[in-house]
């Protein structure tokens, strides 16, 4: 029953071992060394970016090597009038990175640096008449914003400002054939897609309209025989999958389908030994995206030197135990 | 409308190739002698002067800043220079020139797009000449969520689609599975209402590739959108079994068959069972066998009233054989096989678990 399947080859001599201190390090320095193109040219996302560090480190207990004060000053001086948050100062607002904002917020316990109210305007502001969100005033409409809408929502305890029914009603209208989810009602199933709505229907209550055997066939199928995940069918494994699988395996109560122990050979076999951090797939070039997505899938399958993560939020338990904030999981 | 002297550079080198050479200050000097020769030498902004009144905005990372980052010359200039336009709010054709230059620079930045839309429609700039230049980027950059929301709001002020099926087709040639594509394709085809051709051409793809969870995914859409399928329920089966034959280890086929079928019940279906099973001669794979179960599966849920317990027993034992089968051959997901084993037995069977799990170690057994 073997046949040629995309894929890729791990080489004997990949890292077989949890590398935490380098990847501490390499999170630590990032941005200070000396190539910063890549640094530069993601300036459009730079509020992500601090959000996959700090939580990556946070996950690892390093959150005290990072400077606290001055990211919360950062934040606050990405504070649109109209309530959102940009990616960086001088760049406009967006739902993902106020979503990121909030998140390192909570993180530091200091969500009152923000102006809560115009936070939670600027995001019902953004609700359509179908239920769905848009990104920003332009009007991209994507799962990802139900998303990000109803994850700062629940972070700052304020879910009932917008119409959660309508937003319900559109998610499910993205739920496919296979049991899957898009961007928009027909769009083809993708990992990606699939968390957010996982996450989304955790948040409100309703992961009872998951069909969850099916979802979760359609999720184990993405393990490829070198142990790592992909986000469709056909295509190349990639670790930052091992979250968004991962996560919604374990949202809908099956994350035992997966072989944990390839999936961690996979994971480990990412890491980059002599720069630290975690590549998309193994010998390529590291980035924090995939540092957090590596780390995280790590802690979901168990690995006790790093903090248990919660599986919708992609926060450390602990903080969302500290705020009162448990999102419901199939079992 | 202020004329720039300043060349736009005619090479497309990504700018990294550029830092080592062109920049150095030798070159440069050797440079400002031959100017009056070479025209097309590429001027910073700061040397521009009609730019001389504005005044550039450097990159502000924050009220204490711990990183210093050396950005490469020319990116920082055009940056500099687009943060001092979009801090005055300027409306003007060099504003609008600028965002090309820091689109070809960064074409993820969400703000300089942002600001070209703005631009677009306060100078009523040439929608036609957008959709040339939108075309050009994504070209080069097909997997970039803003370049694709940037045509969308082009095609829908022009309200003009007659483009887009053809250019999306372009794009699908490099890459079948562009996600951005397919949303796009997606939207037009819903939007303007462009069914009538869809089916040939996710057909195309499929004799391409047949494989393509994408092009299997459109088909899906457009039929529900169109004829629904009901009365396409015969023809879509043959589809399916007809490109399976061609490749028997193709999930999306398998996903597609599943999921057409889904709605009414496997075991609704006369003769399915049947062509599968004969098809599992010549033609097996994992997904046909788990099509076998998900078949025995609903005859047992759905089975009328005078089936005997015997039969049922029968199709039971079927079903716990492939479980038994796959959970050995697809090890990676034993653990939902053993599952899908379990469930069905508790629900259904007389066996206990502890006799289900021994025929799985223990198949020389032959337990049930």
């Amino acid at each position: 029953m073997g046949t040629q399947v995309k894929d890729v080859i791990i080489k004997p001599d990949a890292p077989s071992t949890l590398l935490l201190d380098k990847h501490a390090d390499y999170i630590a320095a990032y941005g200070s060394k000396k190539d910063d193109y890549e640094y530069t040219l993601s300036e459009y996302l730079r509020m992500s970016g601090i959000y996959w560090g700090l939580t990556v480190m946070d996950l690892m207990g390093q959150l005290p090597r990072m400077n606290r004060q001055e990211i919360i000053d950062f934040i606050k001086a990405c504070q649109h009038e109209c309530g959102g948050i940009s990616a960086s100062i001088g760049h406009d607002p967006h739902l993902l990175y106020t979503l990121s904002a909030v998140q390192i917020l909570c993180l530091y316990d200091s969500v009152d640096a923000l102006d809560v109210d115009k936070v939670v305007e600027y995001i019902k502001g953004l609700q359509q008449e179908d239920g769905s969100f848009a990104g920003d005033k332009w009007g991209e409409i994507d799962t990802r914003f139900s998303f990000c809408a109803v994850a700062t929502l629940a972070l700052l305890g304020k879910m009932d400002t917008i119409n959660v029914d309508k937003a319900v009603e559109f998610v499910l209208s993205c739920m496919n054939f296979d049991g899957g989810f898009g961007c928009r009602p027909g769009s083809e199933s993708h990992a990606g897609q699939i968390y957010c709505c996982s996450g989304f229907l955790s948040l409100t209550g309703q992961l009872h309209q998951v069909n969850a055997d099916l979802l979760g066939w359609w999720l184990c199928e993405r393990q490829l025989p070198s142990g790592g995940l992909n986000g469709r069918p056909e295509k190349l494994p990639d670790v930052c999958y091992s979250w968004w699988v991962l996560a919604s395996l374990k949202i809908i109560g099956r994350i035992h389908w997966i072989d944990k122990a390839k999936l961690r050979s996979f994971i480990l076999a990412c890491q980059d030994e002599e720069t630290g951090g975690f590549a998309d797939r193994p010998g390529d070039m590291v980035d924090p995206f995939h540092t957090l997505f590596g780390v995280a899938g790590l802690s979901l399958l168990g690995d006790e030197q790093i903090k248990p993560v919660n599986p919708v939020l992609c926060m450390p338990e602990d903080v969302l135990q500290r705020i009162n904030l448990q999102p419901d999981l199939l079992s | 409308k202020l004329a720039m002297s300043g060349v736009e550079e005619i090479s497309d080198e990504s700018v990294e190739v550029k830092e080592g050479e062109e920049f150095d200050v030798e070159a440069e000097d050797h440079l400002r002698d031959d100017f009056l020769l070479d025209p097309t030498r590429y001027i910073f902004y700061r040397d521009r002067k009609e730019w001389a009144d504005l005044e550039p905005v450097p990159q502000d990372d924050g009220p204490n800043p711990v990183v210093k980052i050396a950005y490469s010359e020319k990116f920082s200039d055009v940056y500099d220079y687009f943060r001092a336009l979009l801090k005055n709010d300027e409306r003007s054709e060099r504003a609008f020139a600028l965002t090309s230059e820091a689109i070809e620079l960064n074409a993820a930045n969400y703000t300089v797009w942002h600001y070209r839309r703005v631009l677009l429609q306060a100078l009523s700039k040439d929608l036609r000449e957008e959709m040339r230049y939108i075309t050009a980027i994504i070209e080069e950059q097909p997997k970039n969520y803003q370049v694709w929301h940037h045509r969308r709001m082009v095609v829908e002020w022009l309200n003009d689609p007659s483009e887009e099926l053809e250019f999306i087709a372009d794009i699908l040639s490099q890459d079948a599975k562009n996600y951005h594509a397919w949303q796009h394709r997606q939207w037009v085809i819903q939007e303007y209402k462009l069914w009538d051709d869809e089916l040939d051409f996710v057909e195309n793809l499929l004799e391409e590739d047949v494989r393509n969870n994408s092009a299997w995914n459109q088909r899906h859409f457009v039929i529900s959108h169109t004829s629904g399928f009901s009365d396409a329920m015969e023809r879509e089966i043959q589809y399916c079994l007809y490109q399976i034959k061609k490749a028997p280890n193709n999930e999306s086929a398998w996903n597609y068959l599943k999921g057409i079928l889904q709605p009414l019940g496997l075991s609704a279906q006369p003769g399915l069972l049947e062509r599968v099973l004969e098809l599992k001669q010549t033609h097996c794979s994992p997904y046909l066998l788990a099509f076998l179960f998900d078949c025995y599966e609903d005859a047992l849920e759905n089975s009328k009233e005078n089936v005997a317990e015997e039969e049922q027993q029968k199709t039971l034992k079927k079903a716990l054989e492939i479980c038994q089968l796959l959970a050995q051959e697809d090890t990676i997901r034993k653990e939902y096989w053993l599952f899908l084993g379990r469930s069905l037995k508790n629900k259904h069977g007389k066996l206990n678990n502890y006799t289900f799990e021994l025929c799985v170690i223990h198949p020389e057994l032959e337990i049930i």
